[in-house]
C-alpha cells in the first residue's frame, strides 16, 4: 500500500498543492488536512506515515516566520508530535516549514529535546528573494538519512526573506557539524560557499538544511516540490535533452520507498 | 495592566532591516550614516497578568536565539547601538489596520489558552536607533518624514538617548477612544439650487456632477416616492445611507460614466460622428462579434472577471485592476489592497475560482526626478519602494506566483503613479452539474458577509477616485490588507464551494457592501438588510460608514437557507468571520435597517438606471512635431549603444522582479528571466496549470504610454500587437488569445479644469476605435476590462495630468509546454534572423526621446503581414525549428539583440539589411509585429520555407566571443551588460 502522508495546510501555508503532487508522483498518497482539523482532534495525524510541513507565510510571517503557527502547534499539538516522534514518523519542513520544525524546536534537537536551538533569520539582503540554488548533500547526510540516498547534489529555487540560518555560538555550529546534521549547503561550482547570491541568505556555515540525530525529521529553506518536472528548471530551454523528472524528486521518492 | 515588550537583534547579528533604512536614507537623501538598528515592540493593554505578559513576551514575541528582551519596555537601547543619540518610534494611527498585533493576538489566545476580550488590546510598532551626530535638525526631520514613516497611517515619537538616559520612555499604547455610533441623518436637498447642490456633492465628497445631484433631487419629489416613505415612516428627504449609496453606485469608478456616454466626435477633417457609449460599440459589440466565430469563451463583461475554457476539464478567469489613487497617498497599502482586491475579483467569478498567477504593472515618475514635487506628492523613488513591496507581500503571502508585468517610467506619472494588477485564475468548468460560470440567486436566500471586519478604512475609495488627486482627498481611502485573513477565506471558500453550499458570490471591492449588495439584489429584484450585527473593528461607525467602507478581504454570498448552518458551522472551524446580514427578495426595494430602525429605501430601479447619460464631445487635431533627418542622428557607438540600454524603460528590473515569488503553485514554465545565468528578460510567462497535461497558458501585456503623446489609435494597435506577438514568441498559439484591455486616461471632461477635455476626449476614442479594429482583425475579444478616468493631480497653481495609458494584457495557450522557446541564442553558429519588416518610424520611440525628439513617424501595425507571419512563427515553433525567439520592443533591435546575448553570455556578428534606412533608424526605430529569432544553421532551410513571401533578414549568427558586431561596429557587451543592469538595481 502506498504510505499515507499529511500535508498541512491552513492560515497562509501555501505551497501544500505542488507538495502533494509531488509526493503523489513519488508514490505516496498524500492528504491536505487543514489544521483547524488537526487542533479538534490532533490523533488524526497519527494515521499517517508521514507529516510534512510546506512553505507559505503562517500567519503572515507576522512577530518572526513559522513563530506563530509553531506555537500553536506547542501547545495544542505537543503530546501529538511527541507521540509521532517516539513512533519515528518522518517529517519534511520546506522554507516555511522548516521555520515551523525549527521555531517549535524537532530540528534541529542537538541535545535530544524539543526546544528552540537555532533560528532562521533575515537574509542578509533584507529582502525577499526567489532564485534558484545548487545544494550539495553532505557524505554524513547520506550515510545516515533515508531522504538521501543517492544524491550528490540538488538544484531548485529558494522563495524566502528569513532563511539565514543561525545558532545561539560558534560552539553550537560546532556540535552540529560534528553531529552530522548538516544535510545541504549551498554551493558555488560545486563547493560550499558563502558568497551572494549562491549562498542566498548568509546562512552559517552555508547551510541549507538540516535533520534531527535520526535523519528522519528534515527542513530545509529551498523548494525542492516545484524542481520536479524538466520543464521547471530555469534553463531547460537551453538543453539537448529536457530530462522528464530531476534529481529533485529522488528526494520524495527515497523516503516513500524507505516507507513501503 | 499595561505591558510593553521590546526585543532586538543581539549586538552579534547584523541588523538587515536596519541595513534596509539605511541605504534609503543614502539613496533618497545622500546622507550617509552610522548603523541603523531596529526594535521590535509589543504592547498589552488589558486584563492581562504580570505572569501572562511574560509568557507571552518569552513564548512568543521573542526569539531566544538570537533576540534580547525586555519585558518592562527597559531595552538597553545603548548597548544595542552604542552610538546612537536618538531612538524614533513608528506606529500606526488609531484604527489603520495593525497586521502583526492582529496576528499576536490570536496567537495570544492560544497561549493562555482562553479568549481575549474587546477591552484588551494589542499593539505593534518599531523603533529605530539613529546616529544623528552629522545630520543638521532638517536632514534628521527629512529621514523622520521621507524614510520612516508616512502620516497618512503612522505616527512617530523621537526620543533623544539624553532624554532616555534620565529615565524618559515613550508615550504607552491607548486604547482607542469610545466612540457612541452615530445616528442617521436627514440631508435636505429638496429646497436646494442648482449651485448649492453642486456644493452639498463636494462637501459630502460625493463626487456628484449637477444633473446628477438634479436627478436624485427630482426623483424625490416624485408622488411615487413620496408615498412609498410616507408608508414605511421614512423621511421625505433622502437619508445619509441613502445618498452616499446612490452617489457610490453612480460614480465613474463603478458607473463608467464617460465610457457609456453619447459623444460627439470630430476628426482632422471637419466629419462629425455621433457614439452611443464608446464601450458598447468599441468594446462589447466587437466581441459579441468574434464570439461568433469561438467557442472557447464561457464569461464576458457579466462578471468580475472574463471565463474561458482552457481544456476539456478547466476554466480560466482573468482581470485586471488599478490602484492609483489609493497608491499615490499610501503606496505600500494602496498597491497591496490592489492586488489582493483582484484576487478577490477572481475568487468572486462565477461560482469561484482560485488564483493561479499575477501580473503587475507600474507607471512611476522617474527615480532620479529631482523636480518641484507639489503638496503632499510623495517622491517617485518611494512610491516606487512602497508599491513594489505591497505588491510583493499581497503576492508572496498569498502565495500566488507573480509572473508577468513592467515598470514604465515618465514624468508626469509624479502626480499619479498607476498600479495594474491582474490575476488569473482556475475552476473546473462545470461545478455540481452546472458550468462553474453560472450563479443564481432566488429570493430568500440569505445574505452573508465573509472575510474581515469593517472599520473606516477605505470610505469614500470609489467617489475619490472619481476626482482628481489634491490635497482635500480622504485619507481614509487608504486601507492595508491583510493577505493572511484573505488566504484563510480563499481556503474557506474551495470548501465550501466544493460542498455546494452556496448559490453567488462577489468581491466586496470599491464602494464596500453598498457596490456587491446592490449588484447582487439586480440578480433577484431586492434585499432586506440589517447592519445591527455587521462586525465592526471598532465601535463609532455610522450606518452609512458601514455600508460603503471598503474594508478588506470581505466577499458577499447568497447561501440558501437551508444550507445557512452548516456553511456558518464551517466558517467556524475554519476561523473565517461569517455574518449573516438579511435576505434577498423580489420586492424592487434596498431595504436596510440599523438598530431596529429602518435607515433606508432605495428604489432599484432609480439606484441602476436613474443616472443620466453624459453628454461629451471629442474633437481630434492631430500634434505636430519636426522629425530628426539623418544628419540629426548620431553615430553608432558603444557610448549611444549604452545610453539608450540603460534607460528607465528598457534597463533590467530584476532586483525587482526577484522579489516577487514567480514559482510558488510549481507551474512555471517560462519564468520572468531566461538564459545562462536566468537575468535576460522574458517576452511573456509560460505556466502549466494542471501537471497531468503537457497543456501551458502564456501571459502576456503591452504598454507605450509615450506613444499616446503622437496617436493614441496607434498606441492602442501597438499595445495590442506586442501582447499577442509576446504570446507567438513564446510558442502559444495566436488563436486562441483572448485580451483584457485596463485604461487609465486623464480626466476627458471639458470644463474649467480641464480646458483640454475635448482632445482627450478624442484621445479616448481613438484608442477605443483602434481596439475594436484590432479586435476583430486578430479576432482576439477583450474579455474583461477596466478604465480609471480621473489620473490628474491638481492644486493650487499646477495640474499634472498622465498620458493616455493602455495597458492590454492577454493569455493564450501554448499545446505542448515542451516546444516553449525562450529568448536567450543558445549556440554559437546558430543562424539569427529577423522576422518583419524594419520601417523610418522612429516616433515616440525610446531613442528618439533619449536624443530630445518626439517626431510624428509612429510605428504603424500592418494587420495582415502580422498576421501571416504569427501563423507561420506558430507551425515553425511546432516544428521544433526555432531555437530562440525575442519581441522586438522599447529599443527595437539593438536591444533585442543584446538582450538575447546576454541570456546566453554569447556575442553575435550582425549585417543590417539593406533597406535604403540608416544604421541608426535600422537598430533604434520599433516597428510592430517584428520577431528576432535564432535557427540551427541545419534548420535554416526548413524555417524559411515557413516564410516563403513574407518579410524577413538574415542577420548574421551568434558567436562565442562576447561582443556585438554590426556592420563596422563592435559593441562591448559587458559595457552594455553593466549600463543595462545597475540603473534601478538599487534605489
Amino acid at each position: 500500500m502506498n504510505p499515507k502522508v499529511l500535508i498541512l495546510t491552513g492560515v497562509g501555508i501555501n505551497s501544500n498543492r505542488e507538495l502533494a503532487e509531488t509526493f503523489e508522483l513519488a508514490g505516496a498518497t498524500a492528504e491536505q488536512v487543514h489544521i483547524s482539523v488537526l487542533e479538534d482532534t490532533p490523533e488524526k495525524a497519527l494515521d499517517y506515515q508521514l507529516i510534512a510541513f510546506p512553505g507559505g507565510f503562517s500567519y503572515g510571517d507576522h512577530i518572526a516566520s513559522g513563530k506563530i503557527l509553531g506555537n500553536l502547534l506547542k501547545f495544542k499539538l505537543g503530546d501529538t508530535l511527541k507521540e509521532l516522534a517516539s513512533r519515528s514518523v518522518p517529517m519534511i519542513g520546506i522554507c516555511n516549514g522548516f521555520q515551523i520544525l525549527v521555531k517549535l524546536g524537532l530540528l534541529p534537537q542537538m541535545g535530544g529535546e524539543v526546544i528552540q536551538e537555532a533560528s532562521l533569520i533575515q537574509n542578509n539582503s533584507g529582502q525577499y528573494e526567489d532564485r534558484w540554488v545548487n545544494l550539495k548533500v553532505s557524505d554524513e547526510a547520506r550515510a545516515k538519512s533515508p531522504w538521501f540516498k543517492d544524491l550528490e547534489s540538488l538544484r531548485c529555487p529558494v522563495r524566502h526573506g528569513e532563511g539565514k540560518l543561525v545558532l545561539g555560538s560558534k560552539d553550537d555550529l560546532a556540535r552540529l557539524q560534528a553531529s552530522g546534521q548538516i544535510a545541504l549547503r549551498y554551493t558555488k561550482e560545486g563547493e560550499p560557499t558563502d558568497e551572494y547570491p549562491y549562498n542566498p541568505n548568509g546562512s552559517w556555515d552555508a547551510i541549507a538544511g538540516i535533520t534531527d540525530p535520526s535523519g528522519l525529521i528534515f527542513g530545509l529553506m529551498p523548494h525542492p516540490e516545484v524542481a520536479i518536472h524538466g520543464t521547471q528548471l530555469p534553463d531547460w530551454t537551453r538543453l539537448e535533452q529536457v530530462p522528464t523528472h530531476t534529481d529533485c524528486l529522488k528526494l520524495f521518492s527515497n523516503i516513500v520507498n524507505y516507507l513501503k | 495592566m499595561y505591558y510593553r515588550i521590546e526585543t532586538t537583534l543581539k549586538q552579534q547579528y547584523p541588523d538587515p532591516l536596519g541595513g534596509k533604512v539605511q541605504s534609503s536614507v543614502h539613496n533618497d537623501l545622500n546622507l550617509d550614516i552610522p548603523e541603523i538598528r531596529a526594535c521590535k515592540v509589543l504592547g498589552l493593554l488589558g486584563n492581562f497578568s504580570e505572569e501572562e505578559a511574560r509568557l507571552v513576551a518569552t513564548e512568543l514575541f521573542c526569539d531566544p536565539i538570537v533576540e534580547d528582551l525586555s519585558f518592562a519596555g527597559d531595552l538597553d537601547y545603548l548597548s544595542h547601538s552604542a552610538e546612537a543619540t536618538h531612538a524614533v518610534e513608528v506606529s500606526f494611527l488609531s484604527g489603520v489596520t495593525d497586521n502583526t498585533a492582529r496576528s499576536a493576538k490570536e496567537s495570544i489566545e492560544y497561549l493562555l489558552n482562553r479568549d481575549l476580550s474587546e477591552h484588551d488590546h494589542v499593539f505593534s510598532s518599531t523603533v529605530y536607533l539613529i546616529n544623528a551626530n552629522k545630520l543638521n535638525e532638517n536632514d534628521f526631520h527629512r529621514i523622520c518624514e521621507e524614510i520612516l514613516y508616512n502620516s497618512v497611517i503612522e505616527k512617530i515619537e523621537v526620543l533623544t538617548i539624553e532624554d532616555y538616559q534620565q529615565g524618559k520612555r515613550f508615550t504607552p499604547f491607548e486604547a482607542p477612544p469610545e466612540i457612541p455610533t452615530p445616528a442617521t441623518k436627514d440631508i435636505a436637498i429638496a429646497q436646494l439650487d442648482k449651485d448649492e447642490l453642486v456644493k452639498l456633492s463636494s462637501k459630502m465628497c460625493l463626487a456628484l456632477s449637477r444633473e446628477e445631484m438634479l436627478a436624485i433631487q427630482e426623483h424625490y419629489q416624485t408622488d411615487i416616492t413620496i408615498s412609498h416613505r410616507e408608508k414605511l415612516g421614512l423621511p421625505l428627504e433622502p437619508t445619509d445611507v441613502e445618498l452616499e449609496a446612490i452617489a457610490q453606485t453612480w460614480s465613474e469608478h463603478c458607473k463608467h460614466k464617460i465610457f457609456a456616454a453619447n459623444v460627439k466626435y470630430e476628426d482632422e477633417s471637419g466629419q462629425v460622428e455621433s457614439i452611443q457609449s464608446l464601450f458598447k460599440t468599441m468594446i462589447y459589440e466587437p466581441t459579441a462579434e468574434i464570439m461568433k466565430k469561438r467557442d472557447d469563451i464561457s464569461s464576458v463583461f457579466s462578471d468580475n472577471a472574463g471565463a474561458f475554457h482552457f481544456d476539456d476539464n478547466w476554466d480560466i478567469c482573468i482581470k485586471a485592476e488599478t490602484h492609483n489613487s489609493p497608491s499615490a497617498l499610501d503606496p505600500y497599502g494602496g498597491a497591496m489592497t490592489g492586488i489582493v482586491g483582484v484576487n478577490r475579483d477572481v475568487m468572486g467569478t462565477g461560482r469561484g475560482f482560485l488564483p493561479i498567477f499575477n501580473t503587475d504593472v507600474f507607471c512611476f515618475g522617474p527615480p532620479n526626478y529631482d523636480g518641484d514635487l507639489p503638496g503632499m506628492l510623495h517622491h517617485p523613488k518611494r512610491i516606487f519602494r512602497g508599491v513594489h513591496r505591497g505588491v510583493k507581500d499581497g503576492g508572496n503571502e498569498s502565495g500566488i506566483p507573480t509572473v508577468n508585468g513592467s515598470i514604465s517610467f515618465d514624468d508626469r506619472f509624479i502626480g499619479k503613479p498607476l498600479v495594474f494588477c491582474g490575476t488569473g485564475g482556475i475552476a473546473p468548468r462545470d461545478l455540481h452539474e452546472k458550468p462553474v460560470v453560472e450563479k443564481w440567486i432566488n429570493p430568500g436566500d440569505r445574505v452573508v458577509m465573509l472575510g474581515g471586519l469593517i472599520g473606516k478604512d477605505g470610505i469614500h475609495g470609489a467617489t475619490f477616485s472619481s476626482e482628481g488627486l489634491s490635497s482635500a482627498s480622504p485619507t481614509s481611502a487608504v486601507q492595508i490588507g491583510d493577505p493572511i485573513t484573505q488566504k484563510r477565506m480563499t481556503d474557506f471558500l474551495i470548501e465550501a464551494r466544493t460542498r455546494n453550499l452556496y448559490n453567488f458570490i462577489t468581491d466586496n471591492g470599491a464602494g464596500g457592501l453598498s457596490s456587491s449588495l446592490g449588484e447582487m439584489a439586480e440578480e433577484c429584484g431586492g434585499v432586506e438588510l440589517d447592519l445591527t450585527n455587521a462586525p465592526l473593528k471598532y465601535p463609532g461607525l455610522a450606518p452609512w460608514e458601514i455600508f460603503l467602507s471598503e474594508a478588506q478581504e470581505r466577499m458577499s454570498l447568497a447561501v440558501p437557507p437551508e444550507k445557512l448552518d452548516t456553511f456558518m458551522e464551517l466558517a467556524e472551524d475554519m476561523k473565517v468571520i461569517a455574518t449573516d446580514l438579511g435576505q434577498f427578495d423580489d420586492t424592487g426595494f434596498l431595504n436596510i435597517f440599523h438598530g431596529g430602525k429602518q435607515v433606508a429605501s432605495l428604489c432599484m430601479d432609480f439606484l441602476h438606471n436613474g443616472l443620466p447619460t453624459l453628454e461629451l464631445k471629442a474633437k481630434w487635431t492631430p500634434p505636430q512635431n519636426p522629425e530628426a533627418s539623418d544628419a540629426d542622428l548620431p553615430e553608432l557607438c558603444q557610448d549611444l549603444a549604452e545610453k539608450v540600454i540603460s534607460r528607465y524603460n528598457i534597463c533590467s528590473k530584476e532586483d525587482w522582479v526577484r522579489q516577487y515569488d514567480h514559482e510558488v503553485q510549481g507551474m512555471s514554465v517560462i519564468k520572468p528571466f531566461s538564459g545562462i545565468k536566468h537575468d535576460a528578460p522574458s517576452d511573456a510567462a509560460v505556466i502549466r496549470p494542471d501537471y497531468k497535461t503537457n497543456k501551458g497558458l502564456a501571459i502576456s501585456h503591452g504598454l507605450l504610454p509615450r506613444y499616446s503623446d503622437i496617436d493614441t489609435y496607434h498606441m492602442t494597435c501597438n499595445v495590442f500587437d506586442e501582447a499577442i506577438r509576446s504570446i507567438v514568441c513564446v510558442g502559444g498559439d495566436r488563436s486562441s488569445a483572448l485580451g483584457l484591455d485596463n485604461f487609465c486616461w486623464p480626466d476627458p471632461v471639458q470644463s474649467s479644469k480641464t480646458p483640454d477635455g475635448t482632445y482627450k476626449m478624442a484621445q479616448l476614442v481613438r484608442a477605443n476605435k483602434a481596439l475594436r479594429d484590432m479586435a476583430l482583425k486578430y479576432n482576439v475579444p477583450c474579455i474583461s476590462g477596466k478604465d480609471s478616468m480621473k489620473n490628474d493631480f491638481i492644486s493650487e497653481d499646477k495640474k499634472i495630468s498622465i498620458p493616455p495609458t493602455l495597458l492590454f494584457t492577454a493569455v493564450g495557450t501554448v499545446p505542448e509546454i515542451t516546444k516553449s522557446i525562450s529568448m536567450d541564442f543558445k549556440k554559437a553558429g546558430d543562424v539569427i534572423i529577423l522576422l518583419g519588416e524594419t520601417k523610418d518610424e522612429l516616433g515616440a520611440s525610446e531613442f528618439y526621446d533619449e536624443i530630445g525628439y518626439l517626431g510624428m513617424n509612429i510605428p504603424q501595425v500592418d494587420t495582415s503581414s502580422a498576421l501571416e507571419r504569427y501563423d507561420s512563427f506558430f507551425k515553425a515553433s511546432q516544428d521544433s525549428l526555432i531555437s530562440s525567439a525575442h519581441d522586438l520592443s522599447e529599443g527595437g533591435l539593438l536591444v533585442a539583440l543584446a538582450e538575447s546575448c546576454f541570456g546566453a553570455r554569447m556575442g553575435a556578428n550582425i549585417t543590417l539589411p539593406k533597406n535604403g534606412l540608416n544604421i541608426i533608424r535600422n537598430l533604434f526605430s520599433e516597428s510592430a509585429s517584428r520577431i528576432l529569432v535564432s535557427v540551427q544553421a541545419d534548420k535554416v532551410n526548413e524555417f524559411k520555407a515557413h516564410f516563403e513571401g513574407q518579410s524577413f533578414a538574415i542577420l548574421g549568427e551568434v558567436s562565442q566571443e562576447y561582443k556585438l558586431n554590426i556592420n563596422e561596429s563592435s559593441l562591448n557587451l559587458q559595457g552594455l551588460y553593466t549600463a543595462w543592469r545597475n540603473p534601478i538595481a538599487e534605489i
